[in-house]
């Protein structure tokens, strides 16, 4: 299992590389030399020139390249031109919030989505399996910052049960932190669960089908324990599987989630440094996304492993 | 041993009978097609101007005058939601089809020969597939700067792996296929091959990722001009009118339901034609 886990760690660090060029290059994107734009308006020459030799602009770009990925490597994502504080200060202080939020939002997901998956397979063709379809399509269609804003409409505007905005640590005062945060998880959620759903259903409905679970209804078994049991335990190896790749695209959906209910997480900074052109931001929640979602994927791939028996001991 | 051919042709009528068969399908195209003709027709439609402002008329609720209500500035809402349908759709089709035609020639050439071509290809694939779309989009639209345009592009550039990782997943299904070596046989060039034999074998699941790619894309358009990262005010669009209609919730609710409910309606059309389509020609399905 270890050479395994090995095996899949070495693989992804190609993959990094390339993100890492790939985030590096981000910055050769911006139009006009950004060199000129730190001189400000005087442009003193000798200013530029100890700028460019102070950020090794004057280096050919592999080598520019070199040094910023041995920078990251130390774990020095660069300064942050807003705050003028280290970028990965600022990142390991936004990112508990947003893990927070994901994680809500993963739970609402899988209370949502794999029940209503197991429902509408185990009732196909029944006006159960249409309702949960049309809920399913319609979750997968609504764009999340809408039904964030209608969901302060109602809920908080209308019925002010929860609050619009903010946020509080859960460590500090665990009641207002759930409060604050349930309505938005809720909205994260939702795509998640309609895609969770959708999967639930397509693997139970393949499993219901198999000889095993025909066999447990022969011997009489009562019809949950054989849905639950038989038909459920190997239905729902490919959904925690897809369900631990969904998290990082979790990372992502909270961009639009914490601009509408103002939580201070890991896409309101994005979102925050690319109005203020604070470029060393966006590239580091680019890059931390990234890394993120491969260790999602690796995490995802070596569940399936210790999850399947068979897959187990070929490993 | 009997073999069965099915024509491209034969093939495609009956794709086309079984999608005009899909109730939810033709639900879909009748959803797109309305906004489609709203969009074409806009500048004909007896609507007000979508950016004359009225200060004697400012938030005011649907009436009459004007069905859909007016903004924080007396601006007509059903006229900018008409005009915004543009800026939606035109973003949906043109970063759909900026992500088609980059990436379906880089995972034909993947697909195709293989190797350390196709290496280099998937690992770069791989690697932008490592970064969540959305966050890429903005990435881009950050750094490329903010217009309608700029946010076509990232999203068209963010979506191109998605079209890679297909493509080459179906080339390498086709490519042993008889008729293709047959072509090779015959002494046909790899280009030749790659266009008339390959690429219409690989064409309809392509068309089923479009269709449900430009649903995404419509999103995420709203949703970097909801950031401001894509149309630019004062031209209307879906995401930007959400953006400022949340400022105004218990004042004018009106200016957030209309524009999330259209960027709804038009996603869920795609989505319900990519659905009916991806049915139609799944060969599993004859």
């Amino acid at each position: 299992m270890l050479a395994f886990i090995l095996r899949r760690v070495l693989i992804a660090i190609p993959t990094l590389i390339l993100v890492s060029i790939f985030v590096f290059g981000l910055q050769k994107l911006l139009p006009g030399d950004p060199i000129l734009v730190m001189a400000g308006e005087d442009r003193d020459p000798a200013v530029i020139e100890f700028l460019r030799e102070k950020y090794r602009m004057n280096d050919p770009i592999p080598m520019q390249y070199l040094y910023w990925a041995g920078d990251v490597l130390r774990g020095d994502l660069g300064i942050s031109l807003r705050t003028n504080q280290p970028v990965t200060e600022l990142i390991a202080s936004k990112l508990p919030v947003t893990i927070q939020l994901a994680i809500m939002a993963m739970i609402f997901a899988l209370l949502i989505g794999i029940p209503t998956g197991i429902l509408s397979a185990v009732r196909k063709g029944t006006w159960v399996d249409w309702l949960a379809n049309v809920v399913a399509l319609s979750g997968l269609s609504i764009p999340n910052f809408w039904l964030g804003i209608m969901l302060i409409l109602l809920v908080s505007v209308n019925l002010g049960w929860l609050p619009a905005s903010g946020y509080e640590s859960p460590w500090v005062d665990p009641v207002k932190s759930l409060t604050t945060m349930i309505m938005p998880a809720f909205v994260l959620g939702t795509g998640l669960a309609a895609t969770l759903m959708r999967h639930t259903r397509s693997a139970m409905l393949g499993v219901l089908q198999a000889d095993y679970v025909r066999t447990a209804e022969a011997k009489g078994l009562r019809r949950n324990t054989v849905i639950l049991k038989h038909a459920f335990r190997n239905a729902v190896l490919p959904v925690i599987t897809l369900s631990a790749l969904l998290f990082g695209e979790l990372l992502a959906g909270a961009v639009l989630t914490e601009q509408i209910f103002t939580i201070p997480g890991f896409g309101k900074l994005i979102v925050d440094a690319v109005f203020n052109r604070d470029y060393a931001v966006v590239q580091g929640v680019v890059l931390c996304t990234a890394i993120g979602f491969i260790g999602m994927n690796l995490l995802a791939d070596v569940l399936y492993v210790l999850l399947n028996p068979k897959l187990r001991a070929l490993s | 041993m009997t073999a069965v051919v099915t024509t491209p042709a034969r093939t495609s009528s009956r794709a086309w009978k079984k999608l005009r068969a899909n109730k939810s399908a033709l639900v879909g195209a009748c959803i797109v097609a309305v906004f489609v003709v709203l969009a074409l027709l806009a500048p004909m439609l007896p609507i007000a101007d979508p950016t004359g402002t009225d200060w004697g008329a400012i938030r005011k609720a649907p009436s009459l005058k004007a069905w859909m209500g007016t903004d924080e500035i007396g601006r007509d809402v059903l006229a900018r939601m008409i005009w915004g349908a543009q800026a939606s759709l035109l973003a949906g089709v043109v970063s759909v089809l900026i992500a088609v035609v980059v990436g379906v020639p880089f995972g034909l050439v993947a697909g195709y020969f293989g190797g350390w071509t196709d290496s280099i290809i998937s690992r770069c694939t791989e690697a932008l597939l490592a970064m969540p779309f959305l966050i890429l989009a903005i990435a881009l639209a950050a750094f490329l700067g903010p217009s309608l345009t700029n946010a076509m592009i990232a999203i068209g550039l963010s979506a191109v792996p998605i079209f890679i990782r297909l493509t080459r997943g179906q080339v390498l299904a086709v490519k042993t296929e008889d008729y293709v070596e047959g072509a090779r046989a015959i002494g046909l060039g790899h280009i030749r091959i790659m266009t008339r034999y390959i690429l219409p074998n690989v064409f309809p699941p392509i068309l089923v990722q479009a269709t449900l790619t430009i649903a995404t894309a419509i999103i995420a358009e709203a949703s970097l001009s909801f950031l401001g990262l894509g149309q630019q005010p004062p031209a209307p669009s879906w995401g930007s009118m959400l953006n400022t209609a949340k400022n105004f919730l218990s004042q004018a609710p009106w200016m957030a339901i209309w524009p999330g409910a259209a960027i709804f309606l038009v996603v869920i059309g795609f989505n319900l034609m990519g659905d009916g389509l991806r049915d139609a020609l799944d060969p599993r399905e004859h």
